[in-house]
């Protein structure tokens, strides 16, 4: 039928890792936001929820690392990491590998998406599924942007991947739902971890909240990283949802930088 | 310097079991599918996140490794930082390319960052 839900928001291993060290007020504020992001995408009675992520090495590698690549499978395993060190269990998760041909076939039309049959979650997708569809009951179809393997997918096409998830959805009967995670500021995983530049984290939203295209894909990969670390490349993902949801309000519900989760935390959403 | 094959031998431990098995009954034999040099093969055996880092290793990559051989996280950012000042700035890969801990790239600066609540951060 259309786009019913697209949103935006965190997927940092530590959120539900390492959720026992974080300040515990810190942490039940952003479970909130997750809770409230829930029930609005809940409110939509989505037939699919198509995430855009920025996966970790878990599917893509630079043996043959495309630029986009969508889920066309019945199912999907995941997390691949330890369920301890992430603190969510591996599971199996519902897909629809029919739809996901047709969300594909429209996307050809003007974005070079691969698809895979195969595809296993790392926490890029499980964190958020973990809050927003914890029983693991909905459709998930699941898309990644490259954001971790240099050449990285340049921003402008992350705009235009959104813009063609957003025709594709507006031409299948379904009502499908939309999640980009990841960013803003970080340098995961490396010995610069704790850092959080909120400022930039601030604009960053500002852009997105504006649907400022300009703005938000003048943020190349040496700027990105001077401001927001290696983990601002996953803002790619933030971008697409603007270019999926251009004529409707955006809403940033939720920021907050944690530290122990080494990433400044944003949710928000379009009103569809 | 294979960092290529570093990594890729990395990336499929972190999502196959089946490696995962293997690596633990013989992990020699493993590493052989790959083309590694001697240094790397220590590294790799010898679970040295440091000097991995210092060659190249990504994060993302490389902290699930740290995990699969139950390294904590504050062990794992402590070995990482103790990595570098051992061997010295990370050789290739994509932190020699944006710069890290302080390490400038392609001679920008590296920003000021908001670090309040870094005093709380070691762990993070």
């Amino acid at each position: 039928m259309s786009l019913v839900f697209a949103g935006i928001c965190p997927h940092a291993p530590g959120i539900t890792g390492r959720a026992h060290l974080a300040d515990p007020a810190a942490k039940d504020r952003l479970y909130g936001a997750f809770d409230q992001m829930r029930y609005a995408l809940e409110a939509t009675k989505p037939d699919a929820l198509v995430v855009v992520a920025a996966e970790h090495f878990a599917n893509f590698f630079m043996d043959n690392m495309p630029a986009f690549s969508i889920g066309m499978a019945d199912s999907y395993q995941g997390p691949i990491e330890d369920p301890d060190w992430l603190g969510i269990p591996t599971t199996m998760v519902p897909g629809n590998a029919e739809l996901s041909n047709r969300l594909v076939d429209e996307i050809l039309q003007t974005v070079d998406v691969g698809y895979a049959q195969e595809w296993k979650f790392d926490h890029g997708i499980a964190v958020p599924l973990n809050f927003l569809t914890p029983r693991y009951d909905l459709a998930v179809i699941p898309a990644n942007i490259n954001c971790q393997g240099p050449p990285l997918t340049p921003p402008h096409r992350a705009w235009a991947f959104g813009e063609a998830l957003r025709r594709a959805a507006e031409q299948v009967p379904e009502r499908i739902a939309l999640v980009g995670t990841g960013g803003i500021s970080h340098w995961p995983a490396t010995p610069d971890s704790v850092k959080i530049n909120q400022e930039w984290d601030r604009q960053i939203l500002d852009q997105w909240v504006a649907g400022d295209r300009q703005a938000l894909i003048a943020n190349d990969d040496v700027s990105s990283y001077l401001q927001g670390g290696q983990g601002a490349f996953e803002i790619r993902t933030h971008i697409a949802i603007a270019g999926a949801t251009q004529g409707y309000e955006r809403t940033v519900t939720y920021y907050e930088p944690i530290p122990m989760f080494a990433v400044g935390c944003a949710l928000g959403w379009a009103a569809i | 310097m294979s960092l290529y094959y570093v990594q890729k031998f990395l990336y499929n431990l972190n999502r196959d079991d089946g490696v995962q098995a293997q690596f633990r009954a013989d992990p020699r034999a493993v590493l052989a599918e790959y083309d590694l040099t001697e240094e790397e093969i220590e590294a790799l055996l010898g679970s040295d996140i440091g000097l991995l880092f210092h060659l190249g290793v990504n994060g993302q990559i490389l902290m699930h490794f740290a995990a699969f051989e139950q390294i904590e996280w504050a062990d794992y950012l402590r070995l990482m930082k103790e990595g570098i000042e051992k061997h010295g700035p990370v050789r290739e890969g994509v932190y020699a390319v944006t710069g890290y801990g302080g390490v400038p790239a392609r001679g920008e600066p590296v920003p000021t960052t908001d670090t309040a609540e870094s005093g709380k951060g070691a762990m993070a």
